[in-house]
């Protein structure tokens, strides 16, 4: 029999209406990298929350067995002790707090009362070298990116002697460098003996980190597959979470004529609201046509959102300079409203933080871009309003019981589909896309790319900025590559591939070097 | 699953049902003395200005918890000036006027800070708050100034003859009164009925008519019991007509007009809306401006009710107005609360002040019970939600 760490056997968890946890099996072997894949809502969040203490014993049935014991945590310092640590989704760090400060938080150096700033420091510098961090402890968190954020949370992981680490996807923020150099670091500590358990949603990360993949869909166990005896091909390990085979997936666009340039971008320049001399976009130039599908490809912190909400009205940065023109002709836009006006609509690669009103129904926030459309002199008509959403929750097929429903009950794929409806009902002639399938499961990401082809087939544009190469490749017409505030490459879609635009990438980040020497 | 609908009953009217509770509590402590006609009067007359500045705080409130701590000041200001005003024998309607707009115009001032240079409305209205109280004493010199237009006492529902006089002469019982309450029930019966026919007529889900039904049947019996009640006494009282008027309006242009949906919105999340094409600075401007107008309005029933300005007048009428507010169902945090709500939440305040007035309770320990009730209630709806999630 294997040497499992941690078993977790016929785990039930009932919430008033649904099951999100039916009689699931789920072991781990000691000293491997166990990936948990699944759609959303597949209950993958609620199994490690059962698991790290989150829901206490008791809320749930079945039981945790780990290091051959049986579990009854009560909270998350039960696990803690244990030496099971989990590293949320969401990052959570105090900006205005150092790393060290950070990194025992709760957790403090020193006597009863008083802090060993001394000790802390220490501590934090060694753990943050062996996360590959060279910055000092003393940083503050808010003047580090993103990627070195995630890296503290796991040195932060490493400083409460973690035996067992879950980290929940870990990389949905990062771009693919700092990707791989985490999940290069997971196999450094896997090494070692430290075990993890990594939920994703990228596939292609997960085959190439994971030991075993344990899927889960509809709240129960499907399958665990093993490295060397199970196939890790990505459409096997999709098929086990769909529960179908998807043959293709991104959706055919034919018959699409690509028509008249409808938007112009030239010599586009756009500094930091806060930094000011830095220098965020630089000199861009690109154009769309009707029916087209353009793609902006780049890594974290290219550019591209500060590119599409400076040019959707200025609303980023400062001291914007260049050209635009719709349709021929050029427009100066000084606010969202003025963009919508022309046609122009920006859907949000954050549709919590800044697309969507969670706490209002579908219908609100369906209306919220275009409210003129069911207003008669100020007074706003509610059963329209009611049959506008209702018509978009059709065509969408968003999946909820009634769009008097408030949006923070949909799942991440739903309520994107919302958000679509949302700038769909503003009746732009040009979208701008950003990140539209982020952190949403693959059977939702088809419809979504079926909704940006039927768009485009009304003749509208698209500007779809996506992280994910494949997506970028799959559904664009062309595209741009970004890099460090300047389009540094442009491929139609014939000549595009998965190497040249890396190389495209990786070509002017080795010029920027050897230029920085010289 | 009959079980969750009870329990969603009970979220939705908690401040409904504590309400009724209070009150049966208080007709029994006080031997049915809450329910005399002179009482439900009473609560009506006192606390109309907290009606009227709950309504506007609640614009505020929504835009993401913000409050206005500046009201009590403004309402003494504007009471000093219309005092002053109608003192050297100024036309009373111009002095009406007068002190809405400087009402507005202060409201304005605040707005402008808040709205468009970000300075943020707890230290704007703190300002406003010291500013304003300031001025009313330079003004009044630290003295009480009477306020003697009879007839600008009686219309703003002050001194012993502020009722609308009964046109239809009932014997013993005031028949208009009664009559404006019937036709009150007619229309809200009518709007009801009609929009939820309408919505079935669009073919939209409805609420089932059993429902309506029960609902309105409830509402009807309140205020045919609430107009009996008044007419049993001196009718109407003109407060009352002031206070219905200002909730109506407000009611109507949070609940259907954009301005509304824009409040709600920015509170709500307030990015979204800004990428939405709003413009979330106006809204801010529009909820404090608003707060300035109706904190006129509330300075002026004041002066009428105490038929006299003085420097201390208004003092902790910010902290009523919030905690009506909240009370009422108003998140802290913004984007959620309603007009009705807010008034149920003042009502409630204003039956808790005056049963344990009649009760004799120490004006000291009746403070101690406010606050309590304001925790407790906001720790129910924080815990409900928690629950419900």
């Amino acid at each position: 029999m294997a040497d499992n760490i941690l078993e977790m056997r016929g785990i039930t968890k009932q919430f008033i209406a649904t099951r999100a946890l039916d009689n699931v099996n789920f072991s781990v072997k000691r000293g491997s990298i166990h990936a948990l894949v699944g759609e959303n809502g597949a209950g993958k969040s609620t199994l490690m929350k059962v698991l790290s203490g989150l829901w206490p014993y008791g809320t749930y049935e079945g039981d945790i067995v780990y290091e051959g014991e049986v579990c009854k945590f009560s909270n998350i310092k039960d696990s803690e002790s244990k030496g099971i640590v989990i590293i949320h989704q969401e990052l959570a760090l105090v900006p205005y707090m150092s790393i060290g400060e950070n990194m025992f938080l709760g957790n403090e150096r020193g006597r009863r009362f008083a802090i060993d700033w001394e000790k802390t420091h220490a501590e934090a510098t060694k753990y943050l070298k062996m996360v590959g961090l060279s910055d000092s402890s003393k940083t503050l968190i808010k003047d580090i990116g993103v990627g070195k954020q995630q890296l503290v949370e796991i040195a932060k992981a490493l400083a409460k002697n973690a035996r067992l680490m879950i980290l929940d996807e870990p990389t949905s923020s990062l771009n693919e460098e700092d990707s791989k150099a985490l999940l290069d670091m997971l196999l450094e500590f896997k090494k070692q003996g430290m075990t993890s358990i990594i939920i994703s949603h990228k596939i292609n990360e997960v085959a190439y980190v994971a030991d075993d993949i344990t899927v889960l869909r509809d709240g129960k166990t499907i399958e665990t597959l093993t490295k060397g005896v199970d196939d890790f091909s990505e459409d096997r390990i999709i098929r086990g979470m769909v529960g179908r085979e998807i043959e293709d997936r991104f959706p055919k666009r034919s018959g699409v004529k690509i028509g008249e340039m409808s938007l112009e971008v030239r010599d586009w320049s756009v500094y930091h609201p806060t930094y000011t001399d830095k220098k965020v976009v630089n000199n861009v130039s690109f154009n769309v046509h009707a029916g087209e599908v353009v793609g902006f490809y780049g890594l974290m912190g290219a550019g591209r959102t500060e590119l599409a909400m400076s040019l959707f009205g200025r609303s980023f940065g400062t001291n914007i300079s260049g050209h635009m023109s719709i349709h021929g002709k050029e427009v100066k836009l000084h606010s969202p409203r003025q963009a919508i006006d022309h046609g122009l609509a920006y859907v949000t690669e954050d549709r919590k933080g800044n697309g969507l009103i969670l706490t209002n129904p579908i219908s609100v926030n369906t209306t919220l871009a275009n409210l003129k459309g069911v207003t008669k002199h100020g007074v706003i008509d509610r059963d329209k309003e009611l049959l506008v959403a209702e018509e978009y929750k059709n065509k969408l097929r968003t999946k909820t019981p009634s769009v008097t429903l408030d949006v923070i009950t949909l799942s991440g794929g739903n309520m994107q589909k919302v958000l679509l409806s949302k700038w769909m009902y503003a009746n732009p002639d040009i979208l701008i896309l950003d990140e539209p399938t982020r952190g949403i499961d693959v059977g939702a990401k088809y419809e979504i790319y079926c909704i940006i082809n039927d768009l485009v087939a009304e003749g509208k544009s698209v500007i779809m900025i996506s992280s994910e190469l494949p997506e970028v490749l799959g559904m664009s017409d062309r595209i741009y590559v970004m890099n460090e505030g300047s389009i540094v490459g442009e491929f139609t879609q014939a000549e595009a591939s998965q190497e040249k635009i890396m190389a495209r990438i990786l070509a002017v980040d080795n010029a920027a070097k050897e230029s920085k020497k010289s | 699953m009959t079980k969750s609908k009870v329990m969603t009953f009970v979220q939705k009217y908690t401040m409904i049902i504590a309400l009724v509770l209070v009150t049966a509590f208080f007709v029994w402590k006080t031997g049915g003395k809450i329910l005399l006609p002179q009482n439900i009067t009473n609560i009506i007359s006192q606390n109309a200005y907290v009606f009227v500045l709950a309504t506007g705080m609640l614009c505020c409130i929504l835009t993401g918890g913000n409050i206005d701590l500046s009201v009590g000041s403004v309402v003494c200001f504007v009471g000093t000036i219309g005092a002053v005003l109608m003192k050297n024998e100024l036309n009373m309607w111009l002095a009406v006027l007068v002190m809405l707009v400087i009402g507005l115009l202060i409201g304005a001032w605040q707005a402008f800070w808040i709205a468009y240079v970000k300075v943020p409305p707890f230290i704007t209205t703190l300002s406003g708050m010291l500013v304003f109280r300031g001025l009313s004493n330079v003004v009044l010199q630290g003295k009480t100034l009477a306020v003697t237009n009879a007839k600008f006492v009686q219309i703003f529902g002050g001194g012993a003859n502020c009722y609308v006089p009964d046109l239809l002469n009932g014997e013993g019982i005031n028949l208009l009164c009664i009559v404006v309450g019937a036709l009150a029930c007619l229309v809200y019966l009518f709007f009801t009925f009609k929009a939820n026919i309408s919505r079935r007529k669009a073919g939209l889900e409805a609420e089932p008519l059993y429902q309506v039904a029960i609902k309105a049947l409830i509402i009807v019996a309140a205020i045919i019991f609430f107009t009996i009640r008044l007419a049993q006494y001196k009718g109407l009282p003109m407060a009352l007509i002031w206070v219905v008027t200002v909730i109506a309006f407000y009611s109507y242009i949070t609940s259907k007009t954009t301005i509304g949906r824009h409040l709600y919105a920015v509170g709500g999340n307030e990015s979204a809306t800004a990428l939405s094409g709003i413009n979330t600075k106006n809204v801010y401007f529009f909820a404090y401006a608003n707060m300035g107008l109706l904190a006129g309005l509330a300075g002026i029933l004041t002066i009428a009710r105490l038929t006299s300005a003085q420097p201390t007048y208004g003092q902790n009428y910010e902290m009523d107005a919030i905690g009506s507010c909240f009370i009422g169902g108003a998140s802290a945090y913004g984007g959620v609360g309603t007009v009705p709500g807010v008034i149920v939440g003042a009502l409630l305040m204003g039956v808790i002040n005056i049963g344990m007035s009649i009760m004799g309770v120490d004006a000291n320990y009746q403070r101690v019970v406010k606050g309590l009730v304001l925790l407790a209630a906001v720790i129910f709806d924080v815990v409900s939600k928690k629950k419900n999630r």
